[in-house]
């Protein structure tokens, strides 16, 4: 059976891995290269690696950093953050990211999505969504790390992202994002339950019972975190042996 | 240390590869050019991207004759990965009909979703259950979890050939063997321990 995934999420920012409240108040948690050896040494499921300013700066993705990185990172590895064209990604597939993320250039040049996926197929296409809460039946998608609104349903562009190609949907709550106070779930069942791509649930996770609330009342099939690796002394292994008692398939 | 031809046939991602035959005592070699692949001892045809481009970069750079000739003129032991392992089918499916290597009687198929398994891509840890003996899998036990990220599969015309089977959508053919020749579904690139095993294996040959 297919396993639920468990994948720590790694912010990069002025040369150093960051971790934020609410897309916000930054603080530094050490070196990148430093965490994907330790990570490659847990045998963690899968990484995600993004690049948090390079969009808001006008920069492309750091190519020779991110070959450096996917050199010692023998797990599989999603890299975000910049990715404006084709030759962005076919240039992050080359130097070993496994899938490269979109996420402004997806609403900005839906084209990008399609061509993207055309090219290198869909399953290396991730289509990143970051969402604000409006009020109790609304959410809206946020662009440029959460400082850009765009007026978009995240279900919406979530539909849209997966008819264009995207392989997968990583769903991002701004709200929740470094609050380790649990998941959006009412986001995360919306988009879950309704596209036919996988659905990685970001932003939130404070403890192992939220992951366990995550995929006991949505339909997501990855379980995304930062804070509560980086702050805590909780660890993807024992997360996944948590979920794995309480019946989830998870991979020991 | 053994040489090993790993084909860049313009579309994937080649680096990953390289580093773990790197790591698992290979010397690898990212090549197109006929010279580097005669001088291989092992050749790897890895893969990312859509079966059409990938069997028409192929023919283009002319490298379905060169390694025909290495893999059944000298038999040179090979390893397909995911879209590697696809092309050596007959026909692959996706967008259109295209004619893969032909090395193995098989189709490439996109999967049909189920009740249970309603998303494709299949992307994750998932098992695979060996049906047959073979040098790539030893020292790994039956049912062990790789990492596939793919949304088409091979299906091949009979079971002569099938190594091991993954559920997803019912069950699809994840590892095959034809003697010295081979093709894995999955990443062993990217499936830590018992990826690096399959490689070891394949090296070890």
């Amino acid at each position: 059976m297919l396993k639920t995934r468990i994948m720590p999420t790694l912010l990069y920012k002025n040369l150093g891995l960051v971790k934020g409240v609410a897309f916000d108040s930054w603080r530094r948690v050490g070196g990148a290269m430093q965490s994907i050896k330790v990570y490659n040494m847990r045998e963690v499921d899968e990484l995600i690696f993004f690049d948090i300013t390079a969009t808001v700066d006008g920069r492309p993705p750091d190519f020779e950093l991110i070959d450096d990185l996917a050199d010692e990172c023998f797990m599989p590895l999603t890299v975000g953050g910049g990715v404006r064209s084709v030759a962005d990604v076919r240039h992050l597939l080359q130097v070993g990211a496994d899938k490269v993320a979109i996420n402004t250039a997806a609403l900005q040049s839906p084209e990008l999505v399609r061509e993207a996926a055309t090219l290198f197929g869909s399953q290396c296409v991730v289509v990143s969504i970051d969402a604000r809460r409006v009020d109790d039946s609304r959410y809206e998608v946020w662009t440029h790390s959460g400082t850009v609104p765009t007026g978009r349903d995240p279900v919406e562009v979530a539909v849209r992202a997966a008819e264009l190609g995207a392989g997968e949907i990583l769903l991002t709550s701004i709200d929740r994002d470094g609050t380790m106070s649990g998941y959006d779930l009412a986001l995360n069942l919306a988009v879950s339950e309704v596209v036919s791509v996988p659905v990685v649930g970001s932003g939130g996770a404070g403890s192992y019972e939220d992951m366990a609330q995550l995929l006991a009342q949505t339909q997501v099939s990855a379980v995304a975190a930062a804070s509560i690796f980086h702050f805590t002394e909780q660890t993807p292994r024992e997360a996944k042996l948590y979920l794995k008692e309480r019946g989830y398939h998870v991979r020991l | 240390m053994s040489k090993v031809a790993i084909v860049d046939y313009g579309m994937c991602n080649l680096d990953s590869v390289a580093r773990a035959v790197e790591e698992n005592g290979g010397t690898p070699i990212v090549t197109d050019q006929a010279a580097e692949i005669e001088r291989a001892v092992r050749i790897i045809l890895p893969g990312v991207g859509a079966f059409p481009d990938a069997m028409r970069n192929i023919r283009l750079l002319a490298l379905d004759e060169i390694l025909r000739e290495q893999v059944y003129g000298k038999r040179i032991p090979f390893l397909g990965i995911c879209l590697g392992m696809q092309m050596l089918a007959s026909l692959g499916r996706e967008g259109g009909d295209t004619p893969g290597l032909g090395w193995l009687q098989a189709e490439v198929r996109r999967f049909e979703p189920t009740a249970t398994d309603r998303r494709i891509p299949h992307i994750g840890w998932n098992e695979v259950h060996l049906v047959a003996d073979s040098p790539l899998f030893n020292g790994i036990p039956s049912g062990t979890d790789f990492y596939f990220v793919h949304s088409y599969h091979v299906v091949p015309s009979g079971n002569n050939e099938v190594l091991g089977w993954t559920p997803y959508c019912g069950q699809f053919v994840s590892a095959i063997q034809q003697d010295h020749i081979f093709g894995v579904q999955f990443h062993p690139e990217k499936s830590q321990r018992a990826g690096f095993q399959v490689l070891r294996n394949f090296l070890l040959l």
